[in-house]
């Protein structure tokens, strides 16, 4: 019973059909089907499954971008259930603070990586476009994040990343958090050399790199 | 020029009269009902004053039909580049073209190794030496970001290699606010002065809004600088088709439209009747890569589409052809610059950037731009067309020849065949099979190696006159100064 539910969640979200997923997850919540389980083996599975398409390129980034918004929509209905649950709490694998810097708008690379790392188990925390440094470090106290991910698509405002770890630093904040970069202008190079932790090219690496700061931390 | 006319009419349409004229009623519905958001307060009030509903705390601009109709009958239907000698003067009106390369490139692709690489100030000069003698790519433009100066004047510094190494006139752009100002300077420097760059622009400055309909507020004030200035902007809409743009055709051109009038009323209302471009650089967004396709045809499509929706309005017009998606110069980068130069002249863009540009349009290549200027030279033939009179015909000489015989030898054949013929240099291979054998059996990509070799060591670019390089190493210099830059390459100590 219960694993009929989960697929349909499941299915639902890779048919990026966000009326189903957020009918399924209401049926969910009648059936008493632990919330965290339908969340993890229901939802995020089906973003995992069309986010290993798009990487193999079988997937277009809109299927991914809308299977997200249904996994999200869904999931406003059932983490209310979590924390009434007898069964389990949702275990975050980590938090992670994320945000383009200042200056910058863009926006949809940094989305389909807040999508990927919640469906792999992150609480993210996503700031939006063009965040002051002051945010970052404000956001970060309240938060305390284990990981601070920024983006940047532009030269120009990538120069902003090395003004974010600076005040960091000056708050005694830097060696309390793990720093990812990403966007086109970043590279692994460039994370060295403004002494981040790491760069992701592509959502899959972000992923991948969330995990191992984590581990290491 | 009559305004709102067929009778600049290019040789390829793929709109008709109807289609343009929906496109351009749609795209002002959305302007008076959506708006444009402008994150430039001094630009919010400026337009509030001149009847635009404004929203301050929103960003917001809805901008009235009758106000989008009185600024385009304001613009100026030419605008007349000016090349630092007088020699390579170009005109933009009609459907006449003039090429330059794609700017703004962050990388270059080595000439020796092949790999792509930051470029250093000394790749833009090679390349602006190259292409001062590429005599189908009529423009420079500040074709590299380099990367062994502080990025904060990177903007000002390419400017300045490249009015030092071309007489050519410009296609540029700069990253910051006072940026501008710093290149005002130089290219008053050079003109003679804020008066005669005003009468005799040399420089045209792209200005790109964020898609969709979203203006920064270093793009809005660029563009009301140059408004005030008298320097022609090229007003840039992008969307990515799907992401940021819709992922119709028409859809985007609305939206691209749109954004482009929104631009011209900021920039009439700055200074009625500043010179204005209607330019672009939409593509195709590719949903697999997440990148954007320049190589696509629909990206071509698109330039040829909002060209004739600025030919309605009797603008200039400039579009992104004549790039490649490909990593390296190939057969696909041969193939997609090559329809983009050729349909970009047969829509009759007057301006069209990309040659030499790979890699999206992130990647310059000396080579490629040596094969580029060929085609661009094709494609300039193109659009000379087939010249039909009697002495083409040539009656008299078909009878005298007569049936059997050959031209070869005839007076006719060698007095017309300059003319009738592109003559393109040895980059085109045209050899006898075993003649190319004995040669070396060499690929295009080895020829246009060679001929990048042998022009830079050959061919000296026109110097600037020694004052007016003083004058323009001051303003160096003072920039320099002012930021507490001890050193640049380059710059003379």
């Amino acid at each position: 019973m219960e694993g009929g539910i989960l697929n349909k969640l499941t299915n639902a979200v890779v048919d990026c059909d966000i009326e189903a997923a957020t009918k399924i997850a209401e049926e969910a919540l009648q059936a008493d089907v632990d919330p965290v389980l339908a969340i993890e083996e229901g939802l995020a599975r089906g973003v995992k499954i069309v986010g290993d398409k798009f990487a193999t390129g079988e997937a277009f980034v809109s299927e991914l971008m809308i299977a997200g918004q249904a996994m999200r929509q869904a999931m406003a209905i059932l983490e209310p259930a979590i924390s009434k649950s007898k069964i389990g709490r949702r275990q975050a694998l980590g938090k992670v603070l994320i945000g383009t810097v200042e200056g910058d708008i863009h926006d949809i690379g940094k989305s389909i990586v807040s999508t990927m790392l919640s469906a792999a188990g992150f609480q993210v925390m996503d700031l939006g476009v063009d965040v002051p440094v002051q945010k970052f470090i404000e956001k970060t106290k309240e938060v305390k994040p284990d990981v601070v991910g920024m983006s940047s698509l532009m030269t120009t405002t990538m120069l902003k990343m090395a003004d974010i770890i600076k005040a960091l630093d000056d708050e005694r904040l830097r060696e309390k958090v793990k720093i990812a970069v990403g966007g086109a202008p970043t590279s692994k190079q460039w994370a060295d050399e403004i002494g981040a932790d790491g760069q992701g090219a592509d959502a899959m690496e972000a992923v991948q790199l969330a995990k191992r700061l984590i581990d290491v931390h | 020029m009559v305004r709102f006319s067929s009778s600049n009419i290019p040789a390829f349409q793929l709109l008709s009269r109807d289609e343009i004229e929906s496109i351009h009623l749609a795209s002002m519905k959305i302007l008076e009902e959506v708006g444009v958001k402008i994150y430039n307060d001094n630009a919010l009030k400026m337009l509030g004053n001149a009847g635009v509903e404004v929203e301050l705390d929103n960003r917001l601009a809805r901008i009235p039909q009758h106000l989008v109709k009185e600024c385009l009958v304001k613009v100026p239907s030419t605008v007349k580049l000016y090349s630092r000698n007088g020699k390579d003067n170009r005109v933009l009106e009609g459907n006449k073209v003039t090429y330059n390369p794609g700017s703004g490139a962050l990388y270059i692709l080595d000439s020796n190794t092949g790999e792509r690489r930051r470029p250093l100030a000394k790749d833009l000069v090679d390349l602006v030496r190259l292409v001062d003698a590429l005599e189908f790519i009529q423009a420079q433009s500040t074709a590299l970001v380099v990367s062994d100066v502080p990025q904060d004047i990177v903007d000002r510094y390419r400017l300045y290699v490249v009015l030092k190494n071309s007489p050519k006139a410009v296609i540029t752009g700069t990253f910051s606010i006072d940026g501008l100002y710093d290149m005002k300077r130089m290219l008053e420097v050079v003109a003679g002065g804020e008066k005669e760059l005003a009468r005799k622009p040399m420089a045209i400055f792209d200005t790109c809004p964020s898609a969709p309909l979203k203006w920064s507020e270093l793009i809005s004030q660029n563009l009301i600088d140059c408004a005030k200035f008298g320097i022609p902007a090229e007003i840039l809409p992008m969307p990515q088709l799907g992401a940021t743009g819709p992922v119709t055709l028409a859809g985007s051109l609305v939206q691209h439209n749109a954004e482009f009038l929104s631009g011209l009323v900021m920039a009439q209302v700055a200074k009625p009747g500043a010179p204005l471009i209607y330019g672009g650089s939409p593509t195709t967004f590719d949903q697999k890569h997440c990148t954007a396709a320049l190589g696509a045809i629909e990206t071509m499509m698109l330039g040829c589409s909002y060209a004739q929706i600025g030919k309605y309005y009797g603008l200039p017009t400039h579009m992104y052809l004549g790039l490649s998606d490909a990593k390296t110069v190939d057969a696909q980068s041969g193939f997609e610059s090559g329809l983009g130069i050729i349909l970009g002249a047969l829509a009759g863009i007057n301006v069209i950037s990309g040659p030499g540009m790979l890699n999206f349009e992130n990647c310059q290549s000396l080579e490629k731009l040596v094969i580029d200027n060929t085609i661009c030279g094709m494609a300039l033939r193109l659009m000379e067309g087939v010249r039909v009179d009697n002495e083409t015909m040539a009656l008299d000489l078909i009878a005298k020849v007569g049936p059997g015989g050959n031209y070869l030898a005839e007076k006719h054949t060698l007095e017309w065949i300059r003319k009738e013929q592109f003559l393109p240099s040895n980059l085109i291979d045209r050899q006898e099979f075993e003649a190319w054998q004995r040669a070396g059996s060499r690929d295009i990509v080895k020829r246009a190696r060679e001929i990048v070799q042998e022009t830079l060591k050959r061919h000296q670019p026109e110097p600037l006159p020694s004052d007016a390089e003083k004058e323009l190493d001051d303003v160096m210099k003072d920039i320099m100064k002012r930021r507490k830059i001890s050193a640049l390459p380059l710059v003379p100590t």
